[in-house]
């Protein structure tokens, strides 16, 4: 049961209270880059749930069996950043073989957020929360559906603004930001909520 | 120093096997791509454009590979593409009908209800009440979404009604789609004789609207020898199967809005000519 308290906790935390983009501000490039539409922020989404998933998973793996034993937590970053490299490229490999149909859902996607601040994020944060494996794999797959809840409410906002007459000098990139930043003091709103105590 | 020597050695090690099993995975995870498949893309114009109905060039090219579709649906292609893709693909091009869009509306004197100040797009401006700010119900309305989706450049403004160029027309046939009125229809492009007109109102009614529109006056029924315009529901309607392109039924529309192909460009272009 207390698994289940804090897998519970941890998921509520990743979605809402510590949302990855409007929260924490990481990956704020997909996040302004394709949520022009909301078909394609949900595909990013779907993407970024998958790939934050699975590098959790094996970098709590390289953490606990490799950088612990040699003494080398001081080349988290780097390591990092080269498993998830590697192993965003082999699944797109084996995916593209197996599953054509998700490859071709995931599409352009999936490379893109190879080198992701939020995927990088989610791996560091499981270890400075010293999380278990399950809580890591919880952990990466809930932000990811924080990140795609945050990109097709964003998306979908956009979609809107394309009809409103806003003056010259805020249109397009400018008001997206300013959007972006009401959308983040919305979530501001989240911070402290718990459900367990 | 032996901290150097852990780091160097873990990452050289991890670098190493990642590439060896990324090599790997790339060897058995190869999917087999037809040699033709670049072939076509090539044959084609990768314009994207959606024309064929698939998702775009590639899609189309696929799908002509796997048997699913003919070569030639390209209308932006035309001839030479589904020349080029039929070699590639060793059958036999059957000739296309190549179809090009036409604004079924000269109208830029029909009437308007009232000011309408809203967003500048044809599909808002349908949602005012009584489907838009025109009078007339079927025509042309003004706010270019047919010119915001033409990816050729082939739609302008003319005085407020759209205009295609039908030199530049490449016939996808986003435009029609576009048109929340369906004032933008297909025709074929040898079709040499148009009408210009959708309005379905009767005469007397259509007069006190629009002064360029089908008052179904029968003048051009009476004058075809070919049996091949009728005026349908107050509007005149051309059977292509029939016409010949003889032109009588243009030269007596006393409305001027049959045209021949000749005057049917001109008119695209500047409609101003055609009065």
């Amino acid at each position: 049961m207390s698994l289940f308290i804090s897998l519970f906790t941890i998921s509520l935390n990743a979605i809402l209270v510590e949302n990855f983009i409007l929260v924490k501000f990481y990956g704020i490039c997909p996040f302004m880059g394709v949520s022009k539409k909301a078909d394609t922020a949900l595909g990013m989404g779907g993407a970024v749930i998958f790939v934050m998933a699975i590098a959790s998973a094996a970098t709590w793996a390289v953490n606990t069996y490799l950088l612990l034993p040699f003494d080398l937590v001081y080349m988290q970053t780097v390591v990092f950043i080269l498993v998830i490299a590697a192993l965003v490229q082999l699944v797109e490999m084996f995916l593209q073989k197996v599953v054509p149909a998700l490859y071709q859902a995931l599409g352009v996607y999936l490379p893109l957020i190879t080198t992701n601040c939020a995927v990088l994020g989610v791996a560091l944060l499981n270890i400075q929360n010293g999380y278990s494996f399950i809580e890591s794999l919880v952990f990466g797959a809930t932000g990811g559906i924080g990140f795609t809840l945050a990109i097709v409410l964003f998306s979908s906002v956009r979609e809107r603004m394309e009809d409103c007459d806003c003056p010259k000098a805020f249109k397009g990139f400018p008001i997206a930001l300013i959007a972006a930043g009401l959308l983040a003091l919305a979530f501001m709103g989240f911070s402290g909520f718990k459900v367990f105590t | 120093m032996k901290e150097i020597l852990y780091a160097i050695a873990v990452l050289g090690a991890m670098g190493a096997i990642f590439g060896a099993v990324l090599a790997l995975a790339s060897r058995l995870f190869a999917v087999k791509t037809d040699e033709r498949l670049p072939l076509l893309l090539d044959a084609l114009p990768g314009a994207n454009c959606g024309g064929c109905g698939f998702a775009g060039c590639a899609a189309y090219a696929q799908a002509v590979i796997d048997g699913k579709a003919a070569v030639g649906l390209c209308a932006v292609g035309g001839a030479e593409s589904a020349n080029k893709m039929a070699a590639i693909m060793g059958v036999e091009a059957n000739a296309m009908q190549r179809s090009v869009a036409m604004v079924k509306c000269r109208g830029r004197h029909h009437l308007s209800k009232g000011n309408y100040e809203g967003i500048d797009d044809c599909m808002s401006a349908m949602f005012v009440a009584g489907d838009g700010p025109s009078a007339c119900g079927s025509g042309c309305l003004g706010f270019g979404n047919c010119m915001k989706v033409c990816m050729f450049g082939a739609i302008s403004l003319v005085d407020g009604i759209a205009r295609i160029d039908a030199d530049k027309c490449t016939g996808c046939l986003q435009c029609v789609s576009a048109c929340p009125r369906h004032v933008i229809v297909e025709v074929s492009q040898d079709a040499d004789i148009v009408v210009a007109c959708s309005n379905h109102d009767r005469g007397a009614e259509l007069r006190s609207i629009c002064d360029l529109g089908c008052v179904g006056c029968h003048l051009c029924e009476q004058q075809c020898e070919f049996d091949a315009i009728h005026v349908v529901k107050s509007l005149a309607t051309i059977d292509y199967s029939k016409c010949v392109s003889c032109g009588r039924c243009a030269a007596v529309c006393p409305r001027g809005i049959i045209a021949d192909s000749n005057l049917r460009r001109d008119m695209d272009v500047a409609p101003s000519i055609a009065r």
